[in-house]
Formats: C-alpha cells, structure tokens, sequence
C-alpha cells in the first residue's frame, strides 16, 4: 500500500511539470464559467444548480482528457516494463493511478469554490445543494476517472485512449436524456444506469445510499477492468 | 539462483519462445545471444516477471514466479531493451522515486543514490530531466535504476544497443565492475560483447537453446581450426582439390566463387601448428599464380552464425 503512495505522488506531481495540467484546468474554468455565469444574472436565483447541471456533460469530455496518458504514455514509451518489474502489485499501480486522476479533478474544482461564496453575497443560499453538489461532483469525477483510466490501458494511442473514454463518459450522461425511444418497461433500468439521472438526486441535495453505490460500482467497474487488461497483456 | 523449466512463451500462434530450460548459479556473468527475433527479450521479460509463460516454471532462489512475484521483483534489477524511462522526471527524483518504490530506507536512500549514481558516472547529469540526456546517459540511468536496490541478480537486455564505441566500453567496465559480486544475465546480439563481458554464453535461436556453455569451453572447441582463404590464377578448382586433399591436416576446400579469371577457394584446416608455410609450399609445386592468401581464425562469429542459421 505504501508503493501506492509512491506511485500517486509522481503521477501527480507529473501532471504539473508539463504545461497540460494547467491548460486542462484553464479550459474547464473557462467553459463552466462562461456557461453558468452566461445565464446566471438571467435566472436572478442565488443558487449553483446550473452550474451542477453542466458537470456532467463538461466533465464526460475533461476527465477523460486527464486520464487518458496514465497507462498510454507508459505504454508507448516503454515505462510501463519498468512499472512492472518494480516490486509492486497491479493494485498499488491502479490505486496509485486512480487516485492522483482524481485528486487532480479536485484541484481543478477547488478555484469553483468561490463561486458559492460570491454567490451567497448576492441572495440567499442554500447550502445543501451546494454541498451536496460538490460531493456528488468528486463520486462523478471517480466513476469517469475510472472509466478513463480503463480506456487508457486498453491503448498506447493516448488520443484513443481519449475518444473511447469520452465516448463511455459521454453515453452514460446522457443516456437518461434518450429514453423517450424506449418502450416503458425499460426506462427504470437505463435511468439507474445513467450518471445523470444519479448526479442530479446528489446535486440536489438529496443524499441517497443508491447514488453512492452507483458511483462507487462505476469506479470499482472501472478499475477492475483495468485490472483484466493488464493481466490480459502479461 | 535462476532455474527456468520448459518455459514456453505464445504470442496467439506464434511460438516466441520454446520449452527452453535455464540454470543461471550465484556469481555468474552469463551472455544471451541470440540473432533479433530469437526469442531473448521474451525470456527476460517472462524471468522479471513482466510476462506470463504459457506454460512452464520459473524459480528464483527458492521462489515461484507465480506465487511470490513480489519477491523476485524484489531480487531482480532490470533494464528493459533501450531503457525506456520518465522523460518528464528530473535524474535525481527518478532515481529517488526508484529507492522509495524499492523500499529503500529514509536515512540509507541519499548515501546509496550518490554511490549508484558514482558507478554509474550520472553525477552531474543529476538535475537534468531526463528527456535531455543523451542515449548513453539514457542507458546509465537505467542501469542505476537497476541497481538502485541492490539487487542480487540484474537482468539486463542489451546494455550497449545504440551506444557510440566509447560508452559501449564505459558501459562493459560498470557490468564487469558490478558482476564481481553479483549475478548477471545480459543479453545482446554482438558476439564481441559476450567474450568482453560473459563468464558463460547460451545462444538461442527461434525460441529454442542451441548452445549453452562456459566461454572457455567454447573458446576451446574452436582452437586449432582455421580457415584459409585463397585465391589463384591458371587453376581449376578439381585441380586444386587434386592436390590439396590428401595433406590430412585438410578438412575441407569450398570453392567460393566461379570467376573465370582467378579461382577462390577456402580451405579449412584443422592443426595445432601454423599450416600456412605447407600451403605454400604445396601451392608453389604447380604452377599456379597465388593472389591472394589469406588466414582467417574460426572465431565465435562463425560458430554463432552456424548455429542460427536458418535451416
């Protein structure tokens, strides 16, 4: 457990030597403020709910593009021989990982923080959803992180690595906005599967055991695929 | 210390590497040659344990591969062909990364980082990332990386590709220097590298071991034959057959190549004694014109590429 540590500290101390980190971060506050600001003034709420509505969608596209050089670069340099044949497990490699993917969404969250403070200078605040927003915002950002670090250990492309993960990311977000195709009996399942339709009950303040459990499956789903393709590439 | 037994490695239908049984002692500097293709990374990698054998046992002391992988990662230093590494990560926090995966101990890291660093001649490229090194500076990072904790047994695959002649050198001095106390495997495809460096040379071809022997043994079994290329004018080849093949100390004349204006022919000869003046004085009897002659010794490249031949 303590090589996980070792093995988070450089994926994330990595991310910031090169100017991506910073680019990546930029970006997302960048659309998010410009989208939820754009109408905020309109909607003349104190609230961050269209802000938690946009995460979804802006996170299927920026999350994968953190995860996708994880396991991509070491496979296309070469390294992932020399992560291999050091004296650690498959899980220090995939925790270590993981982690350091999702400690990095939350420093690229972290500067959102203002927003409810200035806000709640403005009106009234509800600070349930706010809090439960940011939560819920972390659970998604894992269970993506999850799916993207699987799409990056299936691909020494990193740019693949990118599209199947955004294209994962993408179909569970919007899955619960397509079920009108579908026959009746079948809507409650693509609903529980849509990330969402999960992210939204959490954003709203609601905290509910099955939302967690959603999240939590989707990550432990996601690792544990990577898992298979790394022994399947022994 | 390395035991490996009918170790087969498939990738899908391809047989890369074919039930080949491996028995590496304690001490040992043992070579792994092999033509490209032959199978030698495929076998290092399933030793470090970074591939699975289809089928097969590896033991490392008294460890499986299967069951205590961690162990023998432990035990093993390994440098991956063109030592791949973290471009982005400075030398110094590259190796230092290196010793806290090892486990290395807090107070003991920074003395033993400077001493591999020392070995392998990295000191002042310390606090350069490591994408702007040159490939030998490349190669030496890998090799502290190898020896960063002290690993009784390095694997090492092909530790001189690519280098100029003067960091192969640097490079074979550091792998004697280290082989004094530990137990090497190394792998390349020159010849002239396993005699500098190798107490024992296994070659391997297709996927199978074709030779497996202690470097003075194969030293010996080559003495004492040589061959003598030479060419001549106003001769035919049934002629010269004629006249050299009953001197016993003959083994065999090959007829090189069909010009008409001059004859070459090889002879081999097998004796413990410089035949050459004999040659020449069977030569001068006719009344052939000598051109060229010429004395080449049956040396490990012969015997190398007669044994990975494709037949």
């Amino acid at each position: 457990m303590r090589q996980a540590v070792y093995i988070f500290k450089r994926e994330f101390s990595s991310y910031f030597v090169s100017p991506i980190a910073y680019i990546v971060i930029s970006i997302f506050l960048l659309v998010t403020g410009w989208f939820f600001f754009s109408t905020f003034f309109v909607n003349n709420q104190a609230s961050m709910r269209n802000f938690f509505n946009l995460l979804p969608y802006i996170f299927s596209f920026v999350v994968p593009a953190i995860t996708m050089r994880l396991f991509s670069e070491e496979l296309n340099i070469g390294t992932y021989e020399i992560l291999l044949t050091m004296p650690v497990t498959f899980f220090d490699i995939i925790i270590g990982k993981f982690v350091a993917a999702v400690s990095f969404i939350g420093a690229m969250m972290a500067p959102t923080l203002s927003y409810p403070f200035f806000i709640s200078m403005l009106g009234d605040m509800d600070w349930g959803p706010v809090l439960g927003g940011y939560v819920g915002a972390m659970l998604l950002g894992s269970a993506f992180a999850a799916i993207g670090l699987f799409a990056s250990s299936m691909t020494r492309n990193q740019i693949i690595a990118f599209i199947t993960g955004v294209a994962l990311c993408f179909a569970l977000t919007i899955l619960d906005q397509l079920l009108f195709f579908l026959p009746g009996v079948i809507v409650g399942f693509f609903q529980y599967i849509s990330a969402d339709y999960h992210f939204r009950n959490i954003s709203k303040g609601v905290i509910d055991s099955r939302d967690f459990l959603y999240f939590l499956s989707f990550s432990f789903a996601g690792l544990y695929g990577t898992k298979l393709v790394m022994q399947g590439k022994r | 210390m390395i035991r490996a037994e009918n170790l087969t490695k498939y990738y899908d239908n391809l047989c890369a590497v074919d039930h080949i049984n491996l028995d590496i002692k304690k001490g040992e500097i043992v070579g792994f040659l092999g033509p490209n293709g032959a199978g030698k990374t495929t076998t290092m990698r399933m030793l470090t344990g970074f591939l699975e054998p289809t089928s097969g046992s590896i033991h490392v002391k008294e460890y499986d591969i299967e069951q205590n992988s961690l162990e023998i990662k432990r035990l093993l230093g390994y440098l991956p062909e063109s030592a791949p590494l973290y471009h982005e990560m400075l030398v110094y926090d590259y190796l230092n990364y290196v010793a806290d995966v090892g486990k290395l101990e807090r107070d003991k890291k920074s003395a033993r980082i400077s001493q591999v660093a020392d070995l392998c001649g990295i000191k002042e490229v310390m606090h350069k990332p490591v994408g702007e090194l040159s490939k030998g500076y490349k190669q030496r990072v890998g090799l502290a990386h190898a020896m960063m904790n002290d690993p009784e047994i390095l694997i090492l695959d092909e530790p001189t590709s690519g280098l100029d002649p003067n960091q192969i050198v640097e490079i074979r001095d550091i792998i004697k220097e280290i082989g004094k106390e530990k137990t090497i495997l190394l792998s390349t495809h020159i010849l002239s590298e396993a005699e500098a460096t190798c107490d024992r040379v296994i070659i391997i071809n297709q996927g199978k071991i074709v030779a497996d022997a202690d470097m003075e043994s194969l030293k010996q079994s080559v003495r004492g034959e040589y061959i003598i290329n030479i060419a001549l004018k106003n001769a035919s080849f049934e002629e010269a057959e004629r006249e050299l093949k009953p001197a016993d100390w003959i083994t065999g004349i090959k007829q090189m190549d069909e010009d008409k204006a001059m004859l070459r022919i090889r002879v081999t000869c097998r004796a413990s004694r410089d035949m050459r003046e004999e040659l020449y004085g069977m030569i001068k009897n006719r009344d052939w014109i000598l051109l060229e002659f010429h004395q080449e010794e049956r040396s490990l490249e012969k015997i190398f590429m007669e044994l990975t031949k494709e037949n």
